[in-house]
């Protein structure tokens, strides 16, 4: 056993023993044990915040641990900054993209290299990095910025940076929290190809289906502790895995009882509307949902998706048509007016719109509400009121975090993700803008936001889900509307909707036939 | 109102706006806004021309206050960087800080005679050739040919350069640059340094070339402030930024020179009959920049040129909401 343990295994790509990480707060990594055999992809789950980021960073050199010891290829290291990391052939992708939007991907690929030394002669690299590119099929144009770039194609900048560097290790946090299905199969494939070639892959995501998929192995924590350690994948079930990372069993029994709808709520009528680069986003849309409804809007991302909720909750302007609510325009009017409407919006942005993260959670509870009592009298906040109301929230929508005065940026994604569907439900919504609700939170926290959802319908709101995941749509919503560049090109009943035909349309298989009346029972003529 | 003698003395008055904003561009491509740039030029200037009355050495004056600025900048830098303090307030510290310490220092300089100036030149060949040859290549002041080479140097650096693809990258995403093992609190401070050495220089430039002399604050007059509103203006474009430096103290050149002639275009000049209506004239430069920054605004929005994202915010490793 001891001769074991001073024999470094040369299978081993990392060994990482006893690491201790602490935040203000929280202990994000508790005497956490994690290996990586050379030439395996090694699956890291864990609900919101169990503290899978925050081992990796410390991996990779990002933060520094406050216990533990960490061998690359047998040798003990310690990385000081991400530099000696990559010196080690460690490479790591961001949950949060590393790349700087208004460069090329060349000149992101370059970054922080020796070499050139000093004139960067960019239509050789632009060649090395094209080549490098076909050698892993990972398509992306050498000479696009980045901010050109659709999130698939900015993810493969991300690994051909660490490809580039000569990463034999790569750790991919989240990677497909954001990509479409056959995007995450692109993705894989190139894996697959790394993995034969002798690259170690660590992999975090919260699909299971995902990492029963691809995963060689798997390592589960919660709570910033490994709960199921480097167990072969053919040794788990879904369901167990989901009990190692949850501590319970998660049954996701979605229980829609059938509800009559009641009068329309959100009417668009031939709504047109601009995408920030000034290009058509929408291209006569025309819908109506019904209180008591969800209408599932089905796509591909960035074929109008975000400009629909914007032009819903007053953010953008529409060149063409009306958006009503309860017969009241609210398009092209401000923000304020779809509030007072009672629209409710969970938007794509959660840091960025849905919430401010330098502010503490009650400031963001009472967003939507500060003007009104109990919050507020006359003009002056009662910041006992506030204390009340914020932590009555907290309570009924179980946010983990230290109190109500903790700032929001410290929330992990899916108490985030509780607290901005905590606003939004307090403000009452007659109309729900759902955008991509449950997009990177853990099982348990999906189960919470698909009930809460539901909870919306029984209470009679009308609601708008706008997601990718085809799965979800199909389980949460009463009809639902297929969106291809702009336009709506189908409508079905949930009921008896075709998947294969809903997937045919969102990659524009039958737009040349415009939708038909058989299609689109309730659609506005 | 020859219009070449406005041209020339735009090219002329203009290399102390170019070099304080070139310098700026390099501190803020960096992500760090220098608000002291008035301050450091002030103390580049006393200190540039009190060397030369001290010592009869203007060459020696140029290399003293273009250090100087750059000290006023280290401080800036630890403030900011080190101390991760507010950018606009450092900056603004040291503006008070920079004209308060160039008055004492500069309180017998007033006084003093000619001194000897750093040497102008007239290029032979270039001074000959039709237009552009009496406006840019006759009896210019030596930093004036120095404003010539800086321009192209710090366009290539910025964009062809590994240095200047490190600099774009810490002031666009110092999260990015960092995790690629870009030191970003190093280039950080070494580019407002390198902002400091340039304004210190544009107060040299004024003080023993293009307006010598020591007039307390009034002999920087707000330039300072002229350049910071030049990079704005420049969309951080170094090209642009001379642009704008040439063709704003050519405007202002001609609008002084407007007021001289009793007459205008064959009328009697308004501006010589009553004398008030001048302040209107004075305004005319900034409303100027407000119009063309108006107009240029959508266009650069489009392009995506414009302010780096990280500017003015300090960088934490890890901290989240970066
Ligand atoms: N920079 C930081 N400052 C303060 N607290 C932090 C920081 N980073 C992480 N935390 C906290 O540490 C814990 C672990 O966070 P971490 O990001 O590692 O979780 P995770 O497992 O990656 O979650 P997710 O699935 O949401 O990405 C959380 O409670 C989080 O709030
Ligand atoms: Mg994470």
């Amino acid at each position: 056993m001891t001769l074991e343990l001073v024999i470094p295994d040369p299978r081993l790509a990392v060994e990482m023993r006893g690491i201790v990480r602490r935040f203000p707060g929280v202990v994000a990594n508790d005497g956490v044990d994690f290996d990586l055999r050379v030439g395996e992809v090694h699956a890291l789950l864990g609900e919101n915040g169990a503290g899978k980021s925050t081992l990796m960073n410390v991996l990779d050199g990002l933060y520094r641990p406050d216990a533990g010891e960490i061998m690359v290829g047998g040798q003990p290291v310690e990385f000081r900054s991400p530099r000696d990391a990559i010196a080690a052939g460690l490479g790591m992708v961001h949950q949060h993209f590393a790349l700087v939007p208004t460069q090329t991907v060349t000149e992101n690929v370059l970054i922080g290299l020796d070499r050139p030394r000093f004139r960067i002669d960019i239509g050789r690299y632009d060649d090395e990095v094209a080549e490098l590119a076909a050698r892993h099929g990972l398509g992306v144009d050498p000479r696009a910025r980045i901010w050109q770039l659709s999130v698939g194609e900015q993810q493969r900048v991300e690994i051909l940076k660490m490809l580039y560097r000569g990463a034999r290790i790569l750790i991919l946090d989240e990677p497909t929290a954001v990509l479409a299905p056959q995007e995450a199969q692109d993705l894989f494939r190139t894996l697959r190809s790394m993995v034969a070639d002798g690259t170690s892959v660590v992999f975090i995501s919260h699909k299971l289906g995902e990492v029963a998929q691809i995963a060689d192995r798997v390592t589960v924590m919660r709570r910033g502790k490994v709960t199921a350690s480097g167990i072969p994948i053919s040794e788990t079930t879904t369901a167990g895995l989901a009990r190692l990372m949850i501590g319970r069993d998660v049954v996701e029994t979605i229980e829609r009882t059938p509800f009559d709808t009641g009068p329309v709520v959100l009417s668009m009528r031939d709504v047109e509307a601009e995408s920030d680069r000034g290009l058509p986003a929408l291209r006569g849309i025309s819908l109506e949902v019904r209180a008591g409804e969800i209408l599932g809007v089905a796509g591909v991302a960035g074929n109008g998706q975000s400009e629909l909720a914007q032009v819903l909750t007053g953010l953008r302007h529409c060149s063409r048509g009306s958006v009503t609510v309860n017969g009241v325009e609210v398009g092209n009017r401000t923000p304020r007016d779809a509030i007072n409407e009672h629209v409710a919006h969970v938007p794509e942005d959660r840091t960025g719109v849905g919430s401010a993260p330098n502010l503490s959670i009650a400031d963001n509870l009472i967003m939507k509400s500060y003007r009104e009592a109990p919050v507020s009298r006359h003009w002056s906040i009662d910041t006992g009121a506030v204390r009340r109301f914020a932590n009555r929230l907290r309570e009924t929508y179980s946010i983990a975090a230290p109190s109500v005065e903790t700032e929001t940026r410290l929330l992990s994604g899916g108490n985030l993700q509780r607290l901005i569907l905590a606003r939004e439900i307090a403000s009452e919504p007659r109309l729900m803008v759902a955008v991509q609700p449950t997009r990177g939170l853990d099982v348990g926290a999906i189960v919470t936001v698909h009930r809460l959802l539901l909870d919306q319908r029984q209470a009679g709101s009308a609601t708008i889900l706008i997601s990718e995941d085809l799965d979800e749509i199909l389980a949460l919503a009463d009809r639902v509307a297929v969106i291809y560049e702009g336009r709506l090109v189908g409508l079905f009943d949930a009921a008896d909707a075709d998947v294969a035909e809903i997937g045919l349309r969102m990659t524009g298989g039958m737009a040349s036939r415009p939708p038909e009346p058989g299609d689109a029972p309730r659609i506005v003529p | 109102m020859d219009p070449t003698i406005i041209l020339a003395a735009g090219v002329a008055s203009g290399t102390v706006l170019l070099f304080a904003a070139v310098g700026e561009i390099f501190a803020e491509r960096a992500g760090v806004i220098n608000l002291g740039v008035e301050g450091m030029m002030l103390i580049g200037a006393v200190v540039a021309f009190g060397t030369a009355v001290a010592t009869g050495n203007a060459w020696l004056g140029l290399v003293l206050g273009t250090l100087a600025g750059g000290l006023l900048a280290v401080l800036h830098a630890v403030i900011t960087i080190s101390f991760q303090a507010e950018q606009v307030v450092s900056g603004l510290a040291l503006t008070f800080l920079g004209t308060g310490l160039a008055r004492v220092l500069g309180e017998d300089l007033s006084k003093a005679g000619a001194i000897a100036l750093l040497p102008t030149l007239t290029i032979p060949g270039l001074a000959a050739v039709p237009a552009i040859g009496p406006i840019l290549f006759t009896d210019q002041s030596v930093l004036v040919y120095v404003g010539y080479i800086v321009v192209p140097m710090a366009w290539y650096w910025i964009n062809r350069t590994r240095p200047g693809l490190h600099l774009r990258a810490v002031g666009e995403s110092p999260t990015a640059a960092d995790t690629l093992g870009v030191d970003v609190y190093r280039l950080r401070y070494a580019y407002v340094v390198v902002g400091g050495l340039f304004a210190g220089l544009a107060g040299a430039t004024i003080t023993l070339a293009i307006s010598p002399g020591w007039f307390g604050d009034l002999t920087v007059n707000g330039q300072g402030w002229i350049a910071i509103a030049i990079v704005i203006f420049a969309q951080w474009g170094v090209g642009r930024a001379a642009l704008g430096a040439y063709a704003f103290a050519a405007i202002q050149r001609l609008l002084i020179d407007i007021q001289g002639p009793e007459q205008l275009f064959g009328f009697p000049n308004p501006f010589y009959v009553n004398h008030t209506l001048t302040f209107f004239l004075g305004m005319v430069p900034y409303v100027l920049i407000i119009a063309v920054l108006v107009a240029v605004s959508g266009e650069a929005i489009r392009k995506r040129i414009g302010a780096p994202a990280a500017l003015g915010i300090s960088y934490v490793r890890g901290e989240r909401g970066h």
